[in-house]
């Protein structure tokens, strides 16, 4: 059975950006690798010189003509979203650290 | 009151002012008083906007009459939407704590054109988180519960919208199809779902769940409800760039419906399989040919499926950051992280070619079946789960078996399919039955004439469970 390791299972979890305990992560180990020891079967198809589609109704690059532009949410509709807004921007967590002198 | 079961018998009777809209929308909020605190299929309900807007619809009609009727072909139509539909000013949640307080600042596109065509919406309904799951045992705020048996669950993702029909809360609701989610609980329900032609109606303004998969489309109880809303619904809206418009045009006059054997196999619940068999003679006895036919690639279907969609909701929910809405990442539920974490691993650095490029090539592989089916036949009859509603907690320990569930609805959606659920009586422990017919590409025309002659040939009579 194809399985996932631990270590594997953290770096997904970094790249997800979630946050886990390790009993969660053992949790997760073992559904994810039961599902994907169930997709491995798709290795049995023979799929030589066919080509991947994620498009089904054959459409390619859709422009919208220039002349089309609608009006877009104010400022107050698109800062709705949160409480604690401020002077008009949303806050994140701080990027950079202060350096301990 | 008696509340009518389809558009025609509701506005019929507002015309003859038998009774309101007013009285329509006291008469549904009654029964929902009553029956949704177990059915838990509504998660908010916005009273003051449909009276306001039931008090606009009786005014038109009042002044106009007849022409009311033709200017909004919805008037008076009470809609539910699942919670994945943007509302403006309505709470909209996706049944997950991540947005239990979102409130949206526009509405989407499918919600605007309902409106503009006269319905009324009374609220908002419960589904799996994020559109995840198949029995709606996923929703953040507790599971919706089958209106024809409480022990059983009404499947999923759309559980409410489903529910709220087969209960009699609202005359047609809204719902997604990713990998069968419209069409599973419309069979689960007893009521009739479309999954339209991917492309055919907006996502603009619904919550992504995975882009390539993704299919509005709605619950009601005819057929002739159901391409009545679809009507409304379709076409480009300049948002959705996918979107294609075309007519419905009618089918030949001789049809071929498609038996596909690898739809009927070891595992299928004898009741469910019978009762495709049988619906497929009613279509027998109406002079439609039925014709043996094979899609080889069906038993691939849910692999393709849980390795594209998962990575379309990988990258869907990275832009839940609770900065601009929402909470943060940890208020996600164990199947979004589940998901989350399979799409991240399909997509990552060393496994992309051998899972997500692997997938969408065997994709190519599932819709060269149906193209080649389609040049025999002009539908496919095939049952829409393995099994009728299941009970409770029977899969939601076990993620893979949930999974399977998905088997003879993901293929559609994987090739872009439309499909129509269509209920066929009712079998053991009182659970509705049914099948799906699957068109190709912008053949929903076709789907509804023949779900038209099934209504005939049975004497089909829209009801409700409670």
């Amino acid at each position: 059975m194809k399985k996932i390791s631990t270590e594997e299972i953290k770096h997904i979890v970094k790249l997800s950006e979630l946050n886990l305990s390790s009993e969660e992560v053992e949790k997760y180990k073992s559904q994810l690798s039961a599902v994907v020891d169930f997709v491995s079967q798709l290795s049995e198809v023979d799929t030589k010189d066919v080509e991947p589609t994620s498009q089904t109704t054959g459409l390619i690059n859709v422009l919208r003509p220039g002349n089309d532009i609608k009006a877009s949410l104010g400022k107050e509709e698109i800062l709705s979203g949160k409480d604690d807004t401020y002077n008009d921007y949303f806050k994140v967590k701080g990027v950079l650290e202060k350096k301990e002198e | 009151m008696d509340i009518p079961l389809t558009i025609k018998d509701t506005q019929a009777g507002l015309l003859k002012k038998q009774f309101s809209v007013v009285d329509l929308v006291d008469a549904y909020f009654a029964r929902i008083k009553k029956y949704n605190k177990e059915i838990n299929a509504f998660l908010t309900l916005c009273e003051d906007k449909a009276y306001e807007t039931a008090k606009k619809a009786d005014k038109q009609i009042a002044d106009f009459g007849q022409k009311a009727f033709n200017d909004f072909p919805l008037l008076g139509v009470i809609v539910g939407h699942k919670d994945l539909f943007l509302t403006k000013g309505i709470r909209t949640t996706a049944s997950s704590k991540v947005l239990e307080d979102y409130v949206p600042a526009y509405s989407g596109t499918v919600v605007e054109r309902l409106e503009k065509a006269g319905a009324v919406v009374i609220g908002k309904l419960n589904c799996d988180a994020w559109a995840h799951g198949a029995s709606g045992e996923n929703s953040d705020f507790g599971p919706c519960k089958n209106p024809w048996n409480h022990n059983f669950v009404p499947g999923g993702s759309s559980s409410g919208s489903a529910a709220s029909i087969a209960a009699n809360f609202c005359l047609i609701s809204t719902g997604t199809d990713t990998g069968g989610s419209i069409r599973q609980p419309a069979n689960f329900c007893g009521v009739y779902g479309l999954k339209p032609t991917y492309g055919t109606v907006s996502r603009y303004g619904i919550i992504a769940m995975a882009s390539s998969l993704d299919c509005p489309g709605h619950f009601a109880r005819s057929v002739d409800d159901i391409e009545r809303v679809l009507k409304v619904t379709k076409g480009k809206d300049g948002f959705d760039s996918t979107l294609v418009d075309y007519e419905l045009t009618p089918p030949k006059p001789k049809l071929r419906i498609g038996v596909p054997k690898e739809y009927f196999i070891k595992g299928i619940d004898p009741e469910v399989e019978a009762n495709v068999l049988k619906a497929a003679e009613v279509f027998k006895k109406k002079g439609i040919e039925l014709v043996d036919i094979s899609l080889p690639h069906t038993k691939y279907g849910i692999s393709v499926y849980y390795i594209i969609q998962p990575a379309e909701v990988s990258s869907n929910l990275g832009r839940y950051d609770g900065v601009r809405f929402g909470l943060k990442r940890e208020a996600f539920s164990p199947e979004a992280k589940r998901r989350i974490m399979l799409g991240t691993y399909v997509l990552s650095s060393g496994y992309y070619d051998a899972y997500y490029l692997k997938a969408m090539k065997v994709r190519s592989r599932v819709i060269e079946d149906f193209d080649k089916a389609f040049e025999k036949v002009d539908a496919i009859i095939a049952p829409v789960s393995p099994t009728k509603a299941f009970r409770f907690n029977e899969k939601a320990q076990d993620p893979l078996k949930m999974y399977l569930a998905d088997v003879f609805t993901v293929s559609a959606n994987l090739a872009g399919l439309p499909g129509l659920s269509i209920p066929f009586g009712l079998g053991k422990d009182n659970l509705p039955l049914g099948f799906q017919l699957i068109g190709s590409r912008f053949s929903e025309k076709t789907l509804f004439e023949l779900a038209r002659a099934f209504e005939e040939a049975t004497n089909y009579q829209p009801r409700v469970a409670i």
